[in-house]
C-alpha cells in the first residue's frame, strides 16, 4: 500500500517537473545563499580559535622590555630564579609567516601546537628540536624550514620551540616578551628589582577578536537569513501550487483507502526527501559561494579588526549541517500550512482544485491583518528600539509585514485602474491581472524584499561611503605619516623636522577600560592639526583648549554610547579622572577612543614611547621623504603619504560591502529566478482564462504581448513600493543596527540615480522572466486552447 | 446470501438554515451477485447512502452490515481499510490519478490493498477496450474511456461490492450504454453485488432490483 500511494504521489513531480525543479532549485538557491554565510562565519571562528589557542595573547599578563624591543635571556633565568612563574616567547617574521618561539615546559597548558597530525615527535619538540608546525596553507610559504603540519594553528602562523626561534630570527640569546603564568607565589622579589627594564602589561580581555567581530558576523548571518527569506518563498509557491493541484488526487487515494495519517506521513517525506535532495545541493552551492567571498571578508576583517582568517575554506560539519537543517525546517515551514490543509480536508470535499483566487481571498484578509500588526510592531520598535536583537526584530517585522501587505496593495491598485480601463482590452488587461495576483503574489513579495535590500543596503554603504570619505578628509590631515623602528630613529625624525620646520604630531596609544569598554587612549600634541580638523558630534565650548591643558578629555562616538558618558561627564583615565569636553565621529573603528593631552598620556603611560608620527609637511611630500631618508636613514618603507593612507583605508572600506553586495545580488537573482518559475508553473493554468479570449478574437501573438507587458507592470509597481520599504530599511540600518553593531549614527543621503539604475534592473529581471512564457503563450497550439471548451478536458 | 444490510440509517446535515435530515430510517439489503439500483431527485439522499455504505462518510444513527462486519462501528482505518479491500467506488468525475498511467491507474486500487493480480488486470484492460491505450495518461483519453479506466480499477481488486455514482452521469448516450454494458457484465462475472446510483430510468431498468428515495425515505 505504501509503496503503490508514494508512487503516485510522486508521479506528480515527474509528470511536472518544472515544478519539481521550481521546488529543488529554490530550495537549494535559498539553503546555499544561507550555508555560504555560514561557512564564511565558521571559518572565521575557526581562525580566531586558532589564533587563540595559538597566542593566547590576550589571556596572560605578559613582561616586555620598557622600550619595546627584545631583551636578553639572562633576565628570564634571573626571575624564574627568584620564584617568578614566567614562559619566554619569541615572535618575528619569517618569509611573510609569523613565527612563535615557545618554551614547551614552561607555556601555559593550552598554547602552541596542539591537536597534531601523527607525524609529529613532541618528545623532539619537548627536548627542543628543530621542529616548525604550520598548518597546510601556511607550510608552503616556509622555504628551507622542516615543517610539519599541524591543521589548528592560525594561518599565516607558525610555531617551534624558542631556540629554534630564536636561530631562525637571527635573535640568539634574546627574547621579546615573557608570560606571566597565573599561580604566582605570593612573596615575590619586586619586578624592578631583578628586571628594572621590564614593565607588566596586564591581559587584555577587551581585545578579544571574537566578540570585537560578532556584530560582523551577526550582519552577515541577517543576509543570509534574508536571502534565505526569499528563496523559501519560492518554495512555498511551488509546494502550496503541487498540494493546490493534487488536492483531487489526494480525494481519490482516500477515498480508494489509504488512510490520511498513512497520507500525511508520506506526503511529508516527500517533502524532506525533497529537502535533503535539495539541501545536498545547496550545501554545494553554499560552499562555492563562501570559496568565492572568503577572500574579501578575511580582507575585510582584517583590516578592520586586525582578524587573520584564513582564505582556504574547509568543509566544516558546522555549517554544512547547519545547511541540511535549515533545508529542511525551510522545507517544513513552506509545506507545513499545506500540510495543515490537507489534513483538515474533507474527505468528501470538491475534488477539482480550488481556484487560486478563490483560496487567496480568504487567505488576503488574514495576510492583510499579520501585515498591519507587523508594521505596528516596527513602527512602535522605531521609538523604543535599543540593540542589536531589537533592530534586527524591527527589520524583520517591517519587511515580513510590507511583503505580506504587497497582494492587497498591489490588488486595490489593479481595482483602481480596472475602473479606469475605458477599451475592452484594457479592461480585460486589469481583470485578467487581478486573477492573476494570487498566483504571482508570492514571487512579487520575494522581489520586493530583493528590491528593497538592495535599496536599503546601498544607501546605507553608499551614505557610510560619502561619510567616511569627508572623515578621512578630516583625519588624516597630516601630509606624511612615518613609524620609526627605534628611539635614536625617533630622535633623528624630531631633529630633522625641525630643521625643516615641520611640525611632528606623535601617534601613541595605550590599551585600557573606560566606563567598562575596551578603549585606545591617545596621547596627542597640541596643534591646530586637530582643532581645525576634527569635528565634534557635541562639544563644550574650547574644548581643545580643556583638553590640551590636561583639564579635559574628548572621546569617541563609539565611547560615548556604549560607556553612556556625556559632555560633562567624568572619566577615569588611570589615575587621572577627566571631564568629557567632546564626542566626535570615528566611523570605520570597532572599539572606544579617548584623547588625552601628551603630557597627561606621559605621565599615565610612562612605558609607551612613540613610533609613529604625523607630519605636517608645506611643499612636495616626495621630496621632503627622499631628504629624510638621506638625512636619518628612515627608508621610504616607513612612511606613507597622506594620500596612500587614504587609498589603503578606501580600499578596506570597498572590500567591507563587498560581500553584502554580492548577497544582494545574488538575493535579486533569486526573486528573478521565483517570478520566471511563477510564470512557468502558472503558464498551464492560464489557458482556461486566456482560450475565451482568444476565441473572442484575440491573436495568440496580442495575448502573448499583454502577458509580457502584465509582468512589467506588476514588476514596475512592486519596485514603486520597494523603494519606499528600502529607505526604511536603510534608516533601521543607519540609525539602529549600526549603532549597536558598531557604536556610531552615520547621517542618511538619498541616491536617486542608484534606485533608477536598479529600478532598471528589475525591470530588466521581470522582462527577462517573462520573456520565455509569453514567447510559449503566443505559440500555444489552436488545439490547446480548444481543449478548453472540449468536453473531456 | 445476504452482503450488504442497512439498517433504519439516518444522516443530518448542518447548514446554514439549520439542521437538514438527508437520509430519514433508511434501510435495505443486497445479496452477493445482486444488482440494486438507487434511484430518486436531486437531494433525496442517494449519493449520501452510497457514500455512507462505501466508509466515505459516517452516519448518525442506524447500522450498515458488510459481509458481516457493522460499518458504522469503525474508526477512520478502519473504513479505510474496508475501502481498500472490499468495497470498489466508480465515481461520476472517474477521479483518476492524473500523474499515472493508465496500466497504472488500472491496477492501482489493487496494489494499495495488497491483491494485485498482473493477469486480472490485463483482461479487464482488454474487456474495457484499453489495450491500445496503458502507455497513455488519463489526459490524452475521452471522457467515455476514462470511465472505462475507473471501472476497471474498481474491478482490479475483485471487491465484495461495488458501489457506482452516476457513472455515466458525465458520457453521452451512446457512450453510456456501452459503458454500462462493460460494468454489468464484468460486475457480474466478479460476483459482487452492485448498488447504483442513477437519475436515469433506462439505466435503473437494467439492473435486478430498483429501490427510489424520496425526501432521505424509501419511497
Amino acid at each position: 500500500m505504501t509503496r503503490a500511494a508514494f508512487g503516485a504521489l510522486l508521479s506528480h513531480w515527474w509528470r511536472n517537473p518544472l515544478q519539481l525543479f521550481t521546488l529543488l532549485a529554490g530550495l537549494a538557491l535559498a539553503t546555499g545563499l544561507w550555508s555560504g554565510v555560514q561557512a564564511i562565519n565558521a571559518e572565521a571562528r575557526a581562525s580566531y580559535d586558532a589564533a587563540a589557542t595559538t597566542l593566547d595573547e590576550g589571556r596572560y599578563d605578559r613582561l616586555v622590555a620598557r622600550d619595546g624591543g627584545p631583551f636578553a635571556q639572562d633576565i628570564y633565568v634571573a626571575l624564574r630564579r627568584a620564584g617568578w612563574q614566567v614562559s619566554p616567547m619569541v615572535t618575528g617574521d619569517l618569509d611573510g609567516v609569523t613565527l612563535i618561539g615557545l618554551d614547551a615546559l614552561t607555556a601555559p597548558s593550552g598554547m602552541g601546537p596542539v591537536s597534531l597530525g601523527g607525524d609529529m615527535d613532541i618528545g623532539a619538540f619537548l627536548m627542543g628540536g628543530a621542529q616548525v608546525f604550520a598548518n597546510a596553507a601556511t607550510a608552503p610559504r616556509l622555504d628551507g624550514v622542516e615543517v610539519l603540519i599541524a591543521d589548528d594553528l592560525a594561518d599565516g602562523t607558525a610555531v617551534t620551540d624558542i631556540g629554534t626561534a630564536q636561530d631562525l630570527l637571527g635573535q640568539a640569546g634574546l627574547i621579546d616578551s615573557l608570560l606571566v603564568l597565573p599561580d604566582q607565589s605570593g612573596n615575590l622579589p619586586a619586578l624592578a628589582q631583578i628586571a628594572p627594564d621590564l614593565t607588566l602589561q596586564a591581559a587584555q580581555g577587551g581585545s578579544d577578536i571574537a566578540g570585537l567581530t560578532d556584530s560582523f558576523h551577526l550582519n552577515l548571518t541577517a543576509f543570509g537569513l534574508l536571502s534565505f527569506a526569499v528563496g523559501i518563498f519560492i518554495v512555498h509557491g511551488a509546494i502550496g501550487l503541487a498540494f493546490e493541484q493534487r488536492r483531487g488526487m489526494v480525494r481519490t487515494l482516500r477515498a480508494l483507502g489509504l488512510p490520511l495519517r498513512r497520507l500525511i506521513g508520506l506526503m511529508l517525506a516527500e517533502l524532506l526527501v525533497f529537502a535533503l535532495i535539495a539541501g545536498v545541493i545547496g550545501v554545494a552551492l553554499g560552499y562555492v559561494i563562501a570559496a568565492l567571498l572568503l577572500p574579501d571578508v578575511a580582507a575585510t576583517l582584517r583590516g578592520l579588526y586586525g582578524a587573520d582568517v584564513s582564505g582556504n575554506l574547509q568543509l566544516r560539519p558546522i555549517w554544512w549541517l547547519s545547511g541540511l537543517g535549515i533545508a529542511l525546517a525551510g522545507t517544513l515551514i513552506a509545506g507545513g500550512s499545506a500540510l495543515w490543509s490537507i489534513a483538515k480536508m474533507p474527505l468528501l470535499a470538491a475534488a477539482q482544485p480550488r481556484a487560486l483566487a478563490m483560496a487567496a481571498g480568504r487567505r488576503a484578509r488574514w495576510q492583510l491583518i499579520v501585515a498591519l500588526v507587523l508594521l505596528a510592531i516596527a513602527a512602535v520598535l522605531v521609538f523604543t528600539a535599543d540593540g542589536l536583537v531589537a533592530g534586527f526584530v524591527m527589520l524583520g517585522a517591517l519587511l515580513v509585514g510590507a511583503a505580506f501587505a504587497l497582494p492587497p496593495v498591489l490588488n486595490a491598485v489593479l481595482a483602481a485602474a480596472s475602473a479606469r480601463a475605458k477599451s475592452v482590452t484594457a479592461q480585460w488587461f486589469w481583470a485578467d491581472s487581478r486573477q492573476q495576483l494570487p498566483g504571482l503574489s508570492l514571487a512579487l513579495m520575494a522581489l520586493m524584499l530583493a528590491i528593497a535590500a538592495n535599496v536599503g543596503v546601498s544607501t546605507m554603504v553608499s551614505s557610510f561611503r560619502l561619510t567616511f570619505t569627508g572623515f578621512l578628509d578630516q583625519r588624516l590631515a597630516s601630509e606624511l605619516y612615518v613609524t620609526t623602528e627605534n628611539a635614536a630613529q625617533t630622535e633623528a625624525l624630531i631633529a630633522y623636522a625641525a630643521t625643516r620646520d615641520v611640525a611632528v604630531l606623535p601617534i601613541q596609544s595605550a590599551d585600557i577600560q573606560v566606563a567598562g569598554q575596551p578603549t585606545e587612549v591617545f596621547g596627542t600634541r597640541d596643534h591646530a592639526t586637530y582643532r581645525d580638523n576634527w569635528q565634534f558630534l557635541q562639544s563644550l565650548p574650547d574644548a581643545w583648549d580643556a583638553t590640551f591643558a590636561g583639564q579635559a578629555v574628548v572621546i569617541n562616538e563609539q565611547l560615548a554610547r556604549r560607556g553612556g558618558l556625556a559632555l560633562g561627564d567624568m572619566v577615569q583615565v588611570g589615575a587621572q579622572t577627566l571631564p568629557v569636553a567632546g564626542v566626535y565621529g570615528d566611523y570605520g573603528n570597532p572599539i572606544g577612543q579617548v584623547v588625552l593631552a601628551e603630557a597627561a598620556f606621559a605621565a599615565e603611560f610612562p612605558e609607551v614611547a612613540p613610533r609613529q608620527f604625523g607630519l605636517r609637511v608645506s611643499g612636495d611630500v616626495s621630496d621632503f621623504v627622499t631628504d629624510l631618508t638621506e638625512a636619518t636613514g628612515i627608508g621610504p618603507g616607513q612612511t606613507i603619504d597622506q594620500a596612500g593612507i587614504k587609498a589603503v583605508s578606501l580600499a578596506i572600506f570597498e572590500r567591507t560591502f563587498t560581500v553584502t553586495t554580492a548577497l544582494n545580488i545574488l538575493t535579486l537573482a533569486v526573486a528573478g529566478f521565483a517570478i520566471l518559475m511563477s510564470l512557468l508553473t502558472l503558464a498551464a493554468m492560464r489557458l482556461p482564462q486566456l482560450a475565451p479570449a482568444w476565441a473572442m478574437g484575440m491573436t495568440r501573438a496580442k495575448l502573448g504581448r499583454l502577458e509580457l507587458l502584465r509582468a512589467v507592470m506588476l514588476a514596475v509597481l512592486t519596485a514603486v513600493l520597494a523603494l519606499p520599504l528600502g529607505l526604511a530599511l536603510a534608516w533601521v540600518l543607519l540609525a539602529v543596527v549600526n549603532v549597536a553593531a558598531f557604536g556610531w549614527r552615520l547621517p542618511m543621503y538619498l541616491f536617486p540615480l542608484d534606485y533608477a539604475r536598479l529600478g532598471g534592473f528589475a525591470l530588466l529581471a521581470a522582462v527577462l522572466a517573462a520573456g520565455w512564457p509569453a514567447w510559449r503563450l503566443a505559440r500555444t497550439p489552436p488545439a490547446d486552447l480548444l481543449k478548453v471548451f472540449a468536453n473531456e478536458r | 446470501m445476504t452482503l450488504l444490510t442497512v439498517d433504519t440509517l439516518s444522516k443530518t446535515y448542518a447548514t446554514a438554515d439549520g439542521p437538514f435530515a438527508v437520509l430519514r430510517g433508511v434501510s435495505l439489503t443486497l445479496d452477493a451477485g445482486e444488482s440494486l439500483a438507487l434511484t430518486g431527485e436531486s437531494g433525496s439522499g442517494k449519493s449520501t447512502l452510497l457514500h455512507l455504505i462505501g466508509g466515505l462518510d459516517s452516519a448518525d444513527a442506524g447500522r450498515i452490515v458488510l459481509q458481516d462486519q457493522d460499518i458504522t462501528q469503525m474508526d477512520d482505518a478502519g473504513r479505510a481499510a474496508l475501502r481498500r479491500g472490499t468495497v470498489g467506488v466508480v465515481f461520476q468525475q472517474f477521479n483518476l490519478i492524473p500523474s499515472l498511467k493508465i496500466a497504472d491507474n488500472i491496477a492501482f486500487q489493487a496494489r494499495l490493498a495488497g491483491r494485485h493480480d498482473p493477469d486480472w488486470c490485463a483482461v479487464l484492460a482488454d474487456r474495457m477496450g484499453l489495450t491500445d491505450h496503458l502507455r497513455k495518461y488519463p489526459e490524452q483519453l475521452s471522457g467515455g474511456q476514462q470511465q472505462r479506466v475507473a471501472i476497471a480499477r474498481t474491478l482490479a481488486p475483485r471487491p465484495a461490492l461495488v458501489l457506482a455514482d452516476e457513472p455515466t452521469g458525465n458520457l453521452d448516450e451512446g457512450t453510456a450504454a456501452i459503458v454500462m454494458d462493460m460494468m454489468l457484465e464484468l460486475v457480474s462475472e466478479t460476483g459482487a453485488g452492485l448498488l447504483m446510483v442513477t437519475h436515469s430510468q433506462a439505466l435503473a431498468g437494467r439492473l435486478q432490483r430498483r429501490l427510489h428515495l424520496r425526501a432521505g425515505q424509501v419511497a
